[in-house]
């Protein structure tokens, strides 16, 4: 069956045009939009969706049909459908290639989504750095109110969808799904304290549903070929797991890193991760062999060498010790590249990008790059090394000490990186500090306190 | 009725209460630690330092189901059968990893900072935190940044946004906010827009740690040295009830007291920064008598049976009360010169008045009122006289000479009489002035003495909503000043010291107004309508701050 998979997203992309909506409309776009306003209830779109099976391509890979489901069921409304099309996940590109060059397909399964949610507003929160996918979404927008998929009565259905978006100021935590509801009511990005759920009470305290881009994609060609199709692809459920309910439908894949042939590829999920190197991605530069790969997105943490057959679906990285399949962002890194240095990048973004509300994230993420920084000057120690096991065992959801799961995608490339890599960081430490490896007196500050002592001091007092 | 187990303890919920964990913790005597939760301010669960273990017990089976993971305190209700594990190994290192999170970039700069001994950090990090330094050691850093009314010491902040919570919340004025993210997050105002509103000290109080900073009080005194004292703020009619923090008969600074029927937890600028007068030099001090070359200061011996003397001489003598007298002392006043004099006449003071009642979206409010005891006073004035004279009869009477000795007790904080007034009060025989600042009407008077403000004697006011509270003595009255109770507790020829407890079990038995006051009066005060109207207050949770 993986042999003759045919790529169903990405399958206009490399048409001319593909981003208008005379190109999209002559393979058939807007036709399942049509039938499903003509013949189907929302309730049967649900269903439908809930059957399919889709889970969440944003990372948690939550089922859609059942998020879906927790909406109040006789809600006077406004309900609102928020895109969450700030992808900062980085190593991840997917939900860029879908919104350049196949914006129509997006805002059908927006508005099929819609449709099934009975939202009758949708904001797209687009990240600021997708300059062209604000254009090309923007004049989709356009050519859909035109056309009159878009706007008052849509197609003489009676359903009614304004489509707005809202450009993010580039933050990662935005992506996060109520600090992406608290960023679009003009709010810092703080996310929220969950009960309540946003489908319960989300954007301006009304029922929300936050679906990622490529998930509403996939939305519009379940609709299109029925969840049956979308089952026939992808892995079922492990029978050994009561709480796994399979991974099934395609999935967009984007390879980065030490690779030949970089790029976004469509495969069917459960696609093993050395497949998606070697005969999607060309395989590892000059010729190297892979020491590590970041299976979905940097949060995700590092499979080793030895772990590269592992399914692609959305338990195969958890059984592999990372967070999860994540947002399908693979990054390579061959056997030249030091894990020191994956940590230190690793370290700076998730402290950089830190919201800074829950103490745990704010100063681990902090404290851990620190320590990395300390490291890689040649002042580390082998304390460190647990120490930062220890910090990235106390942060995020799963020990309960931060709100959001941001805190997890900082603790995970740490926590892999030790544990699978330990014995090279333990080397880099013994060769790069031959006095004081084995110290475990507190030392001085690497940075000279760099981190959170700006130079903004005004108004002395006294 | 609801059963939350706490630590093994059993913790009985009301049917309509409405706790969170801390809460029921601190009902069954148990301390959860917290930053960022404040019982007047939305949930964040943002510090994490409140996280325990929370599992419910099944109603019918008794069995119990905890959650595998930590949950902050302040988030999760209380409900009949939840269980919140506080003492576990797994909870102790979670409130060691926040303290040693807090202290990574904090400066430790207790020995110069103005929170030690009140400091949420510090104490937390005795009781939970661990001994040892694992971080890196950072150089010392100290920020400080005027940012309007209060002083932000930037590097002290653990982000816990009370501050910023409380100017959206409270005040309305969101002139607080976070810039910034992550470890370089602070707390600024935006330029030109400084925290600079009528509640803002309140947000020195709300400060777990030293990162605000009272501009009034900064380095001034260690806090160790202060002695605080349960009163209410004089200032206003809202009565707040406030902490006296003295030393030495010296006051360096005034809190808020908690009190669920009036203030909550806050007080306004005018009432926290407002007591310095009391410490003024040109505060009336002993007892001045006029003679030939004009006011003399004399001795207290004989004094008093002057005054006697003078009374019972008199025609028509006047006693005028003002509205700063506590009930104690207008009772004892009125009581005496009707004993005395049974054609004497009894007279209110003017009521100060500034603007209109200033509301604030949290529902504080100050009064337009700038008195404490209206209410009061006038009570003890009508249960001697139906009706008694208003200010302007008095001027009246004294300009036609109806009255002829006249006895004014004032204690107003703000000028209050103008020459014009004082110069008709004059006209009678005889003037006996009590204030606390020379006014004209004491540069004419023929005796004058200083007595005692808010701070300095012992009694009750009665508030805007009718609600009787207790002040305590906090520092005593400038030397030669005598309270006005002791003068009229000896006056009316009662034996021993004055004692205001007993007065007011007086009042209560013979004034209906009162008469809800008698025994001990709570640290909240009495509603005064409860026996007239049997209006309910709806009473606010209590709660630990």
């Amino acid at each position: 069956m993986m042999e003759s998979f045919e790529p169903v997203l990405l399958a206009s992309v490399q048409k001319p045009d593909s981003h208008t909506l005379k190109v999209y409309e002559s393979a058939g776009g807007y036709q399942t939009l049509r039938r499903v306003l003509k013949e189907l209830s929302p309730s049967n779109v649900v269903e439908e969706v809930r059957i399919s099976g889709l889970r969440g391509r944003g990372g948690a890979g939550f089922p859609t049909g059942l998020k879906w489901s927790f909406l109040p069921a006789a809600h006077s409304g406004p309900i609102y459908l928020c895109v969450n099309a700030d992808e900062s996940e980085p190593g991840t590109f997917c939900n860029r290639i879908l919104m350049e060059l196949d914006p129509h397909q997006v805002l059908e399964g927006t508005i099929i989504s819609a449709y099934a949610t009975r939202s009758t507003t949708a904001y797209v929160y687009l990240r600021y750095e997708y300059p062209l996918a604000f254009r090309r979404l923007q004049n989709a927008i356009r050519e859909a109110y035109e056309a009159g998929y878009l706007g008052r009565d849509i197609l003489g259905s009676g359903f009614s969808l304004d489509v707005f978006i809202h450009r993010g100021a580039g933050a990662y935590i935005c992506g996060e799904e109520t600090g992406l509801i608290e960023s679009i009511e003009g709010k810092r990005a703080w996310p929220r304290t969950k009960p309540p759920f946003p489908a319960v009470e989300g954007l301006f305290r009304k029922p929300t549903v936050v679906n990622n881009v490529e998930t509403l994609a996939c939305v519009r060609h379940i609709m299109e070929r029925g969840a049956e199709w979308f089952r026939s692809i992808g892995v079922p459920p492990d029978p050994n797991d009561p709480r796994d309910p399979g991974s099934y439908g395609p999935k967009l894949f984007c390879v980065s890193g030490h690779v030949n042939r970089p790029g976004c590829f469509e495969a069917p999920l459960g696609v093993s991760c050395r497949r998606l190197i070697e005969e999607y991605a060309g395989g590892v530069r000059d010729g190297r062999r892979a020491k590590a790969v970041v299976p979905g997105g940097l949060s995700t943490g590092l499979l080793s060498a030895d772990e590269l057959d592992t399914p692609m679906d959305f338990s195969g990285p958890i059984k592999a010790g990372c967070l999860g399949l994540g947002t399908g962002g693979v990054i390579v890194l061959d056997e030249t590249y030091p894990i020191i240095d994956f940590l230190h990048n690793s370290c700076r973004f998730f402290a950089h990008e830190s919201c800074g509300q829950c103490t745990p994230c704010r100063e681990g993420t902090a404290w851990a790059l620190r320590i990395v920084e300390r490291i890689k000057a040649g002042r580390g120690r082998l304390v460190d090394l647990d120490l930062l096991l220890e910090i990235a065992d106390n942060i995020g959801i799963i020990p309960g000490t931060t709100i959001c799961g941001l805190a997890d995608g900082a603790a995970w490339p740490i926590k892999t990186a030790i544990r699978k890599f330990r014995a090279e960081l333990e080397d880099e430490i013994k060769r790069t500090n031959p006095k004081g490896w084995r110290s475990t007196h507190p030392v001085p500050a690497f940075s000279d306190g760099n981190i959170g002592t700006s130079k903004t001091t005004r108004l002395p007092v006294r | 009725m609801g059963i939350v187990i706490v630590d093994g303890k059993e913790v009985e919920i009301g049917p309509h209460e409405r706790l969170n964990g801390i809460q029921a913790a601190a009902r069954a005597g148990i301390e959860i630690p917290h930053y960022c939760w404040h019982p007047g301010l939305s949930v964040v669960a943002s510090c994490r330092m409140c996280l325990v273990e929370v599992g419910t017990r099944d109603p019918k089976t008794g069995q119990v189901v905890m959650l595998p993971k930590l949950v902050p305190a302040c988030n999760t209700p209380a409900k009949d059968g939840t269980v919140f594990v506080t003492n576990s190994e797994k909870v102790a290192h979670a409130r060691a990893m926040v303290e040693e999170d807090l202290l990574l970039r904090h400066p430790i700069d207790c020995p110069i900072c103005d929170k030690a001994g009140e400091c949420r950090l510090q104490d937390y990090h005795f009781k939970y935190g661990q001994s040892e330094r694992r971080a890196e050691l950072q150089p010392f850093t100290s920020r400080k940044r005027d940012i309007g009314d209060v002083v932000l010491f930037v590097d002290r902040c653990i982000m816990c946004t009370r501050c910023v919570r409380f100017t959206r919340e409270i005040t309305g004025t969101s002139e607080l906010l976070v810039v910034n993210r992550g470890a370089h997050e602070e707390i600024d105002i935006l330029p030109e827009l400084p925290l600079n509103n009528k509640l803002s000290g309140n947000v020195v109080d709300l400060c777990p740690v030293g990162a605000l900073a009272d501009k009034d009080f900064l380095y001034k005194q260690r806090v160790w040295y202060l002695r605080r004292k349960p009163s209410v703020c004089a200032l206003c009619a809202t009565g707040c009830s406030i902490w006296i923090e003295e030393n030495q008969d010296h006051i360096y600074r005034i809190k808020p007291r908690e009190n669920p029927f009036v203030n909550h937890w806050w007080i306004c600028n005018e009432g926290r920064y407002g007591y310095p007068f009391v410490h003024h030099p040109q505060r009336l001090r002993g007892v001045w008598r006029r003679d030939n070359q004009g006011l003399r200061q004399i001795n207290w011996p004989g004094v008093l049976s002057q005054i006697v003397e003078k009374i019972q001489q008199a025609r028509r003598p006047a006693l005028c009360l003002s509205p700063f007298l506590t009930n104690e002392e207008a009772y004892l006043a009125c009581r005496w010169i009707k004993n005395i004099h049974p054609g004497s006449v009894i007279s209110l003071g003017p009521i100060p008045q500034q603007g209109d009642d200033e509301r604030f979206p949290g529902g504080f409010v100050i009064s337009a009122e700038k008195c404490p005891n209206r209410l009061g006073v006038e009570a003890v004035a009508y249960s001697f006289e139906q009706p008694p004279m208003n200010f302007d009869e008095l001027l009246a009477g004294a300009r036609n000479s109806e009255i002829d000795t006249i006895i004014i007790l004032g204690g107003y904080v703000k000028p209050w009489v103008d020459a014009e007034q004082a110069a008709t009060l004059r006209r009678t025989g005889f003037l006996i002035v009590t204030d606390l600042f020379p006014t004209p009407l004491t540069d004419r008077a023929d005796l004058v003495f200083g007595m005692a403000a808010y701070p300095e004697h012992e009694g009750s006011y009665v508030n805007r909503r009718h609600r009787l509270q207790w002040l305590t003595r906090a520092v005593r009255p400038p030397l030669g000043s005598r309270c006005l109770g002791s003068i009229f507790w000896e006056l009316n020829g009662m034996s021993g010291l004055y004692q205001p407890r007993d007065v007011l079990a007086e009042m209560a038995r013979t004034i209906p107004y009162f008469s809800a006051a008698t025994g001990r009066i709570p640290e909240h005060g009495v509603d005064l309508r409860v026996n007239q109207l049997a209006e309910q207050e709806t009473s606010s949770e209590r709660s630990t701050m």
